[in-house]
């Protein structure tokens, strides 16, 4: 579904990504995991066309999405939920979920929409009058998640989904993650909290100051000493 | 959805009404300063979409008034009367001897502006923050030197006199026409911000505001949304400054300092930054402050005669405001039926069955 190939980003004087390859497939959960700085959140943002690249290809569905403006790769259904939530605080639940449909013109497919998202978070329904920026951390996470549902994509991204949330909560992120899976998203996750993302994982890269130094699927990066070393903690 | 609409139409039936009983009873200063307010309106509620709504803090609107005041000017006044003004440095053709009515001179002012406005936005929305208020701030006094400087179109520092007042609205003969127009511009302005704050368009203004890199995410194109609020707002400005023009009947480059932006900025803080019926409340009440609190200036209490004293008082007021109610009295929300019921209390929350 999404190809990249050779990916070169460069921040200034810093060679942010280093010729990265990468493939997503169709109804399948990657992950990209790594330390800090590695380059997972510029990888997502390239893709986005939120980073100016400096060489290599990304193909969405056959098609080159490589120099398109961010607008046109979203009309295409590639969205991304942004690492640290990033709702929008002083609009409410409903309106956020409606800025999700931004591109969208279809009125009533919009409100069915609104409705499978409340179906999903209930808590969200509860309090689709309240200012986002008064939901707790957990719920804010939700709201980013069904904002980018709104968009009906394809691939859905999300960036540290679990970044700055309590340990049951992170669970019942996850939980969603893969309900969401199930009803057929491909998408391309990126995690710190490296043994989760890859126990739901079907395939996994890892990254490392901008190269992919190891890939797999998540059974084996699970089971691969050096990563376990590395980013699970464990020796 | 649609008591919305009606009670809409209802509070501009108010308004009608209010004008017309006012047009009656009132003098000629009390109707001056009713249409100051009318102008001020639209200049507080344009500023308010790319100041409130979009979070681009702009500070031009000033030279985007004296653009539309100008082109207003220059195409409803005759011939003879454009000979008289420009007695040092004749007029430039084909301006020498053009003469439009007066809905389309206010039409291509604001068109003019709008224009400018994408001249000025274009390159200054790249900006952020203080950088952009302040490149704004820069162009709004470029525009006022330029006109200053070029005498054979704006006849410079002289300015231009006796700008005529319209004697019809929309070809029906009225004492006071000038009145209808301004107040059905002010009543236009306010219905289509509202309507455009309630719009897709409306949410994409507010979610750059809030957070850009989450509306880019959603696929919001920042530039494009971002120049949009600019020109519209600048439109609107260029409607308001042709008014202006027409009300007061003298414009001349001075007029069009920081200060008209500072007075506008002012309305639209103490309104509430993102509330189209703050600034509206606000224009309304500033505006007459301004002429009420005029014996301030006069010296009173035996106090000597201190031009500019009232201006104190809205010093002071902005203070107030700031400390107390930082997001202005209004917010960023509109004012409703059940605040206004909350505000008065029970009396007639009782006779409200529901929403």
């Amino acid at each position: 579904m999404l190809k990249i190939n050779n990916l070169h980003v460069h921040y200034g004087g810093i060679h942010a990504l280093r010729g990265i390859s990468l493939e997503v497939p169709k109804n399948k959960i990657i992950t990209l995991i790594g330390a800090n700085g590695a380059g997972k959140s510029t990888t997502l943002r390239s893709i986005c066309g939120l980073v100016p690249k400096t060489d290599g290809t990304i193909v969405f569905e056959g098609e080159d999405i490589t120099s398109l403006k961010t607008t046109e790769i979203v009309k295409r259904g590639v969205t991304l939920v942004p690492e640290g939530r990033h709702v929008f605080p002083d609009l409410t639940v409903l309106e956020n979920l409606k800025l999700g449909a931004y591109l969208r013109t279809d009125k009533s497919e919009i409100n069915k929409d609104i409705n499978r998202v409340y179906e999903l978070f209930p808590r969200l329904k509860e309090r689709k009058d309240q200012l986002a920026g008064t939901l707790s951390g957990g719920e804010q996470q939700m709201l980013a998640i069904g904002r980018a549902l709104m968009s009906r994509p394809r691939l859905l991204m999300m960036d540290e989904p679990s970044l700055g949330l309590a340990p049951l909560i992170v669970q019942d992120v996850f939980k969603i993650i893969q309900q969401i899976h199930n009803e057929g998203m491909t998408i391309l996750l990126i995690e710190q909290n490296a043994s989760a993302a890859l126990q739901i994982a079907d395939y996994g890269y890892v990254l490392e100051t901008g190269s992919i130094v190891l890939e797999g699927t998540g059974k084996e990066l699970l089971n691969n000493q050096e990563v376990k070393k590395a980013y699970l903690g464990q020796s | 959805m649609k008591k919305k609409t009606i009670t809409s139409l209802l509070i501009i039936l108010a308004v009608i009404i209010c004008l017309i009983i006012a047009q009656r009873t009132l003098d000629s200063f009390s109707l001056r300063i009713l249409n100051l307010s009318g102008v001020y309106i639209i200049f507080a509620v344009s500023m308010n979409l790319i100041n409130g709504f979009t979070g681009q803090l702009t500070l031009g609107h000033a030279g985007f008034i004296a653009v539309g005041a100008y082109t207003y000017s220059l195409l409803i006044m005759d011939s003879d009367l454009k000979q008289m003004n420009f007695f040092l440095k004749p007029l430039i053709s084909p301006l020498d001897t053009l003469q439009l009515g007066f809905f389309p001179a206010m039409i291509i002012a604001g068109l003019l502006a709008a224009l400018t406005g994408f001249l000025v936005g274009a390159p200054a929305l790249r900006l952020r923050g203080d950088y952009l208020a302040i490149a704004t701030l820069g162009f709004g006094e470029i525009i006022r030197i330029i006109f200053t400087n070029t005498q054979s179109i704006t006849n410079g520092s002289l300015g231009l006199k006796g700008i005529p007042k319209p004697d019809n609205f929309f070809f029906i003969k009225m004492d006071n026409s000038l009145m209808w127009w301004i107040w059905v511009a002010a009543i236009i302005t306010v219905v289509f911000h509202l309507l455009l704050i309630d719009s897709s368009y409306g949410r994409a203004f507010k979610a750059i505001r809030e957070d850009e890199k989450a509306a880019q995410a959603m696929g919001v194109s920042l530039f494009k949304h971002k120049v949009m609020a600019m020109v519209i707002s600048s439109f609107f400005a260029g409607i308001g400054g042709a008014l202006l023009a027409s009300l007061i009947g003298t414009i001349d480059p001075l007029m069009f300092r920081f200060t008209l932006t500072y007075n506008i900025l002012l309305i639209v803080v103490i309104g509430g930054m993102g509330s189209t019926s703050g600034a509206t409340i606000s224009a309304i009440v500033v505006t007459v402050l301004m002429e009420a609190l005029r014996f301030l200036d006069q010296g009173f209490l035996g106090l000597p005669e201190l031009p500019g004293l009232r201006m104190v008082v809205f010093a002071i007021l902005l203070l107030i405001v700031v400390l107390f109610y930082p997001k202005g009295i209004m917010g960023n929300e509109e004012l409703t039926w059940s605040k206004l019921r909350r505000l008065f209390g029970k009396p007639f929350a009782a006779k409200e069955v529901n929403r």
